[in-house]
């Protein structure tokens, strides 16, 4: 896996609200652009995830549990805090094959694929 | 009036009689709300007593996510105009985790951190198995059983935690 540096950007709501994302794993883009897909959290689960996504593309989080959560790469690349009802965004900037999993409730576990 | 649930019996308890009278939703509310809140005040116990950061870590999180499933379910049952029913199985949690808070409280430093650990073990095993074949199968409501299903999710997480908290205490 090449190295994630610089792996991670957690954006700004603000920065990305021009994005309508809402449907688990939905993507929004300009064509050709980078990509947004939203992970919904709910239940004590990731929902579902995208097959694959490609360096640029970002993945907004979204905490709709009644519950605390994270996003934490296996390998520390990301770590993500998630308060309730929370979104928070990452954009991958390196190809790589990212397991993940929630901090506190280590059975919530995902794995992200990133082709450039 | 039902006299106990086979929950009771699963606990070890001895309040009452075990019967197969299933409970309503209206005692599962009360069971499930009870159960979570004895673990509340566990984890404020230990929160107040225990000086190991990893016991702390565990105590905060059962605080937070036991008060996250209270609040739901009370806003549940504010909407569905139910009214909690008391119930031998809730009145026998409660007394059984009092003498536990009673006991624990005269223990300290790592004594006192194997025990609280130890304990959250068996009390989430014993929840998860009433949640399991008691209070999930009996629930009517459909918004109640599925937060007890998320319920369930959690504590099977919080046990979990339990037992890996369980094996790095001496």
């Amino acid at each position: 896996m090449s190295s994630p540096h610089p792996w991670l950007a957690v954006l700004a709501g603000a920065a990305l609200a021009v994005a309508p994302v809402s449907a688990p794993a939905a993507k929004s883009h300009a064509p050709k652009g980078p990509v947004i897909y939203t992970v919904t959290l709910n239940k004590m689960a990731f929902g579902p995830l995208p097959a694959s996504i490609h360096v640029g593309d970002t993945i907004e989080w979204a905490n709709d549990d009644i519950f605390v959560h994270s996003a934490t790469a296996k390998d520390h690349a990301f770590d993500v805090e998630l308060p309730v009802k929370a979104h928070r965004w990452t954009t991958f900037h390196a190809a790589g094959t990212y397991p993940f999993a929630c901090r506190y409730h280590p059975g919530m576990t995902g794995t992200l694929v990133v082709t450039k | 009036m039902f006299k106990a649930f086979a929950f009771a019996a699963a606990l070890s308890l001895t309040a009452g009689v075990a019967c197969a009278q299933a409970p309503n939703d209206a005692q599962i509310a009360h069971i499930a709300y009870t159960a979570g809140n004895i673990d509340i005040a566990a984890g404020k116990q230990a929160l107040a007593k225990s000086h190991n950061k990893a016991v702390l870590d565990f105590a905060n999180e059962m605080v937070r996510d036991h008060t996250a499933v209270n609040d739901q379910a009370l806003a549940l049952v504010k909407k569905l105009g139910v009214t909690p029913q008391d119930n031998p199985t809730s009145q026998a949690l409660s007394k059984d985790a009092a003498a536990k808070l009673k006991t624990y409280s005269s223990l300290s430093g790592a004594a006192f951190d194997k025990a609280y650990a130890t304990n959250e073990v068996a009390y989430h095993k014993t929840v998860n198995g009433a949640l399991a074949n008691t209070l999930i199968p009996n629930a009517k409501n459909a918004e109640l059983k599925s937060l007890l299903e998320t319920g369930l999710k959690l504590f099977k997480e919080h046990q979990a935690h339990a037992e890996h908290l369980v094996s790095t205490l001496k």
